[in-house]
């Protein structure tokens, strides 16, 4: 036990030790802020007024204006979600880029208790990944809805069970990624990985699979839409034309928690218990 | 001060996909001695060492510190301490934050961290980031981290290699220092000239394979001796040792007689009245047993 939180302790040193952790934090405040900001005013524009509906295509319209606080604030989750997962899978392949498996390993030599503490460690600053985003979302998105007369409705236990919910799915993509590098231990193609996954290849899986019945209910399951589902709000559930109810949010939660144990427990036998040389 | 074990290599061998890095090893290194594991490029002794270390796992065989594998130690830094060839850095952390974060992992002292660094003369540059450092500073890190622990056994994997003559000479020092508070102390080298002042035992593999083990002065064979001898009247010299029966090939400083004694040849000159220039045992070096040991130049 004692080995098990000074190791957590030491890979907490890992990250607070180098840059990369307030470089994704302060990208991620300013994306998501900027996101949040801009489209909280683009839409509290269009249901106020200020904005007339003739200007911009709003494609479906499909929006419900009750609705606008928590899709605004869940910007935070999904679309921040990337930053986790990169800080996790740079945590993970880092070790095998620098080859500091060689001092770890030397001073903690369970190789288990080690990724184990890895991952609880990246799971507590995804959640402060999570904390960062959200003060982008609700900061500014909400501030921007409040200028515009829209309730930003921060006094509505609704909206801070979506922020603890937000949190938790933000460590757990951490953990995600941190499973991610050990699968994947190249740290150039875990980060085309994650890319090319998170932006361009399950977006567009999405939105295939939402046009079936039977393809939505599978499309549920991706890890994007299980964490839309265990956040309880996002603009891809709101631009998706038909189809499955989503998952409840325990349901997507533990459908998170799944990728990132699969990964990390199968990246620990491909990767991580292999010779250091 | 902390106690040196025996380090202890039982029937090691080692198999990467179909190259045999190395086979059936089998040796032991005792404290208060300084041992030399030597060996040509690419003869298995990194391979050794991670296997010792509990990096690489052994195809078989066992190896341990006082009968205890490494990973089973309950405290490993502070009875192993570890310096392997790889710079195992990131980049971007400074040497105090990087044995920092191997400080916290073993429960160690965070005092420990400037205590060491000072040790290894890299005090001035703690705060500095690794990625900046030079090679000879980044084999200083890499001892200092060993040190962390105040470990009772010292395992080191070419550590000479990248030092100014000024850092050789304080490891070989340091060397001697350590095995003298009764500390076991492996260091592995491909040049045994290079550690030939300061090792007590050798260790000697190639191609994965031990072909000598003893103290150091059983390289000291000697096994065919000549005596160098040179005369300004070559000629005569040479007619000299023909007719006492002396075999001798003429060599670049002079003749090369095939006798150990100098003085045999001495009073032969004298008896014959040919004045000698160059009188001197050829000696085989240390370097040119280990040579022959390893196969010379052929052991790749
Ligand atoms: N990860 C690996 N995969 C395949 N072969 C390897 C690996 N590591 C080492 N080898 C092989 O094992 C043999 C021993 O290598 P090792 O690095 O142990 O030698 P060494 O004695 O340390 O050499 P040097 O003096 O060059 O450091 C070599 O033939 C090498 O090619
Ligand atoms: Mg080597």
């Amino acid at each position: 036990m004692i080995l098990f939180v000074r190791s957590v302790a030491a890979e907490f040193a890992k990250i607070f030790t180098t840059r990369l952790w307030w470089i994704l934090a302060i990208v991620l405040f300013c994306y998501i802020g900027l996101l949040a900001g801009g489209l909280a005013a683009l839409f509290a524009g269009l249901q106020t007024g200020v904005i007339s509906p003739d200007a911009v295509n709003t494609g479906g319209g499909a929006i419900t204006f009750g609705t606008l606080p928590p899709l605004i604030y869940s910007f935070a989750s999904s679309v921040g979600y990337v930053f986790p997962v990169l800080l996790g899978a740079l945590a993970s392949t880092g070790e095998f880029r620098h080859q500091t498996l060689t001092p770890t390993f030397l001073a903690t030599p369970r190789r288990g208790v080690v990724l184990g503490a890895k991952t609880v460690t990246l799971i507590l600053i995804g959640a402060g990944f999570g904390l960062v985003a959200l003060a982008a979302s609700v900061g500014i998105g909400g501030g921007v809805l409040s200028a515009f007369g829209v309730d930003a409705l921060l006094q509505g236990s609704e909206t801070w069970l979506l922020v603890a919910r937000t949190l938790l799915a933000m460590g757990l993509w951490a953990a995600i990624g941190v499973g991610l590098g050990v699968l994947v231990p190249n740290q150039v193609a875990s980060i085309v990985i994650v890319l090319a996954f998170t932006q361009f290849v399950e977006p567009l899986l999405r939105l295939a699979a939402s046009f079936l019945e039977v393809t939505a209910t599978i499309g549920n399951f991706l890890p994007g839409a299980a964490s839309d589902a265990l956040v309880g709000a996002s603009i891809f559930t709101v631009a998706s034309p038909a189809g499955a109810a989503p998952l409840d949010w325990w349901q997507g939660g533990l459908v998170l928690l799944g990728y990132a144990l699969v990964a990390t427990v199968i990246g620990y036998a491909v990767s991580w218990k292999k010779d250091v040389t | 001060m902390p106690a040196g074990a025996v380090i202890e290599f039982h029937n090691i061998s080692k198999r990467f996909g179909g190259v045999a890095a190395v086979t059936d090893l089998s040796f032991t290194v005792e404290p208060g001695r300084v041992t030399g594991f030597l060996g040509p490029n690419g003869a298995g002794k990194t391979t050794s060492l991670r296997i010792l270390l509990g990096l690489v796992a052994a195809s078989s065989g066992t190896a341990t510190f006082g009968g205890v594998r490494y990973r089973d130690l309950p405290h490993p830094l502070a009875t192993v301490g570890a310096a392997l060839e790889a710079a195992s850095f990131h980049p971007g952390r400074s040497a105090r934050d990087h044995l920092a974060v191997y400080t916290i992992a073993a429960g160690l002292s965070r005092t420990r961290v400037l205590e060491v660094l000072t040790q290894v003369g890299l005090a001035a540059h703690a705060a500095q980031r690794v990625g900046g450092y030079s090679l000879g500073m980044r084999q200083r890190l890499g001892l200092a981290y060993a040190l962390l622990g105040d470990p009772g056994v010292l395992v080191l994997d070419e550590p000479i290699n990248g030092l100014d003559p000024e850092g050789i000479r304080w490891i070989r020092g340091f060397l001697r220092d350590m095995a003298a508070e009764g500390r076991t102390v492996l260091v592995s080298s491909h040049l045994l000239s290079e550690v030939q002042q300061s090792v007590d035992d050798v260790v000697i593999i190639a191609r994965g394979q031990l072909v000598h083990l003893g103290p150091l002065s059983s390289l000291d064979t000697d096994a065919a001796p000549q005596t160098i001898v040179d005369s300004p009247d070559r000629d005569a010299l040479a007619a000299a040792l023909t007719a006492a029966g002396i075999t001798f090939s003429i060599g670049r400083t002079g003749l090369l007689a095939a006798t150990p004694d100098p003085g045999l040849l001495g009073h032969l000159a004298f008896t014959a009245g040919v004045e000698l220039s160059v009188l001197h045992r050829q000696k085989a070096g240390l370097e040119d047993s280990f040579l022959a040991l390893v196969g010379g130049s052929q052991s790749l």
